[in-house]
């Protein structure tokens, strides 16, 4: 795609104001790091607070013809394998978009507000699930896709004084609590989560006013611009899936242990068992197991092992055994970082495992994720 | 002692009958920082335009091209071995021998 045709979101100028080498993705013109470089910001989240923006996310509205919003609730539990109906208001929960096979189609975040549900989902999916929402749901719900809204994110460990000192009802926010909130006369909503598995916020945050709150947030003491290869980074060492490399229409959500993410409700014997995309597939490998399974993987030495490497059961490299779906360096664990899917059978953390690279073999750990401690703020301090 | 420079972005300084390999500035800069780096074995025999080193920032691995025919003598090791930081020093640090 020529750099023409990109999208802009509506902190394009600031980017290029802060001197940000923008790269494309998923169609839009996104800032890949700031002046500092990867190393530096990556880093500069885990200690004080980074400002990002995904704004490329999408953003949908979904409201219950009936009014009710569990009535929107339960149809959206057509199509993910997670407890909505039982999400209580002004609550956020991760779930996917499963398929017939059980496989992912996205991953995205569901809130529940009073009268209406709030959905982010990956940019490069964006057309493809409100497709799929429209073509499931609009018997019974609305959709509103909102176009006129940009998203923020912020943080790490200072996250929590900063957005404070703009907004002090955040004080009383746990991890994925959801509040409408007003930051610096805009009228934002905020949860407290992120993807970078430090403490912060992801800000809604109407187009019209983000350029101004990403100036003010970046003007309070620790806050500096991340871009999206320290986003990248930060992801990987908090264990977190990216969608189209560590999940995908190919696997399921409990191959890439992510069985976490569907509540007793929703499994067999539960109140609202199945009744999503390839339920039969995904309760059958909740109670069986499967035959495969996402882990982390360290690698030997200070080679990065990336996405696409094969994995082995020795240094011969003559037993496959999986494959890498993420790698790279991980800034604060100071070494290769990776995560793959292994035969289960040797999905235990201290497995000793061989990647391929460049035609020889790394040796590799299998590690328990994520690979840095969650810094969430679970309650209260 | 001559040195060139190829469309790649590679360096070649030739001394006596082997040379030494590297990235220029601009080259390293545009990879940013680089986590690892490392040349292929001692004695491999590359073709110009083969790849003769790699070099890894955070995001990416980038295959560095040997600049004409000749044999891998050395990798710096310093490179390899090196914490990131020191590695981010463009030029002279990315270097490989090779016989010209």
């Amino acid at each position: 795609m020529s750099s023409e045709s990109l999208l802009h979101t509506p902190l394009f100028s600031l980017h290029t104001d802060l001197g940000a080498r923008m790269v494309p993705f998923a169609g839009y013109a996104m800032p890949l790091q700031y002046a500092e470089g990867i190393m530096a910001e990556h880093r500069h989240t885990r200690t004080q607070a980074g400002l990002f923006d995904v704004s490329h996310m999408g953003q949908v509205r979904v409201r219950a013809r009936s009014g009710a919003v569990r009535d929107a609730a339960l149809a959206l539990e057509q199509l993910v394998p997670a407890d909505i109906a039982g999400l209580a208001s002004g609550r956020q929960r991760y779930t996917q978009f499963t398929n017939e096979r059980g496989g992912i189609l996205d991953d995205l975040m569901v809130t529940r507000l009073e009268n209406e549900l709030l959905i982010v989902i990956n940019a490069a999916c964006k057309a493809g699930d409100i497709a799929h929402m429209r073509a499931h749901l609009s018997e019974s719900c609305t959709l509103d896709v909102l176009e006129d809204r940009a998203l923020l994110a912020l943080q790490g460990p200072l996250a929590g004084q900063v957005l404070a000192a703009l907004a002090p009802a955040v004080q009383d926010m746990l991890f994925m609590d959801v509040r409408a909130l007003d930051i610096a006369g805009a009228a934002c909503v905020v949860s407290r989560s992120g993807y970078t598995g430090e403490d912060g916020f992801e800000i809604s945050v109407p187009a019209a006013q983000a350029e101004a709150l990403a100036r003010t947030l970046l003007a309070q003491p620790g806050v500096a611009p991340i871009g999206l290869g320290a986003r990248d980074s930060l992801r990987l060492e908090a264990g977190l899936c990216l969608y189209g490399a560590d999940i995908d229409e190919t696997t399921t959500p409990v191959e890439a242990a992510l069985e976490w993410s569907i509540q007793k409700s929703r499994r067999a014997g539960g109140a609202r068992a199945g009744g999503f995309p390839g339920a039969e597939i995904i309760l059958a490998q909740l109670s069986e197991g499967t035959i495969r399974r996402r882990v982390g993987l360290l690698p030997e030495g200070r080679a990065p092992v990336r996405g696409g490497a094969g994995l082995f059961a020795d240094a011969t490299l003559a037993s496959p055994v999986g494959s890498v779906t993420s790698g790279g360096f991980g800034p604060t664990v100071d070494a290769p970082v990776a995560m793959g899917y292994v035969s289960t059978a040797l999905a235990q953390p201290g497995q000793a495992v061989a990647a391929e690279l460049r035609g020889r073999a790394v040796a590799c750990t299998v590690q328990a994720l994520p690979f840095v401690p969650a810094g969430f703020r679970r309650v209260a301090a | 002692m001559s040195l060139y420079f190829t469309k790649e972005h590679e360096w070649l300084r030739v001394e006596g009958d082997s040379a030494v390999v590297g990235i220029t500035r601009h080259a390293a800069s545009e990879l940013g920082e680089l986590v690892f780096a490392e040349a292929r074995p001692a004695g491999t025999v590359v073709k110009a335009g083969e790849t003769a080193a790699v070099v890894e920032s955070v995001k990416a691995a980038s295959d560095i091209y040997a600049p004409v025919d000749g044999e891998v003598l050395d990798g710096n090791p310093a490179v390899a071995d090196d914490a990131p930081a020191s590695v981010t020093t463009p030029k002279a640090k990315a270097g490989f021998s090779a016989s010209a």
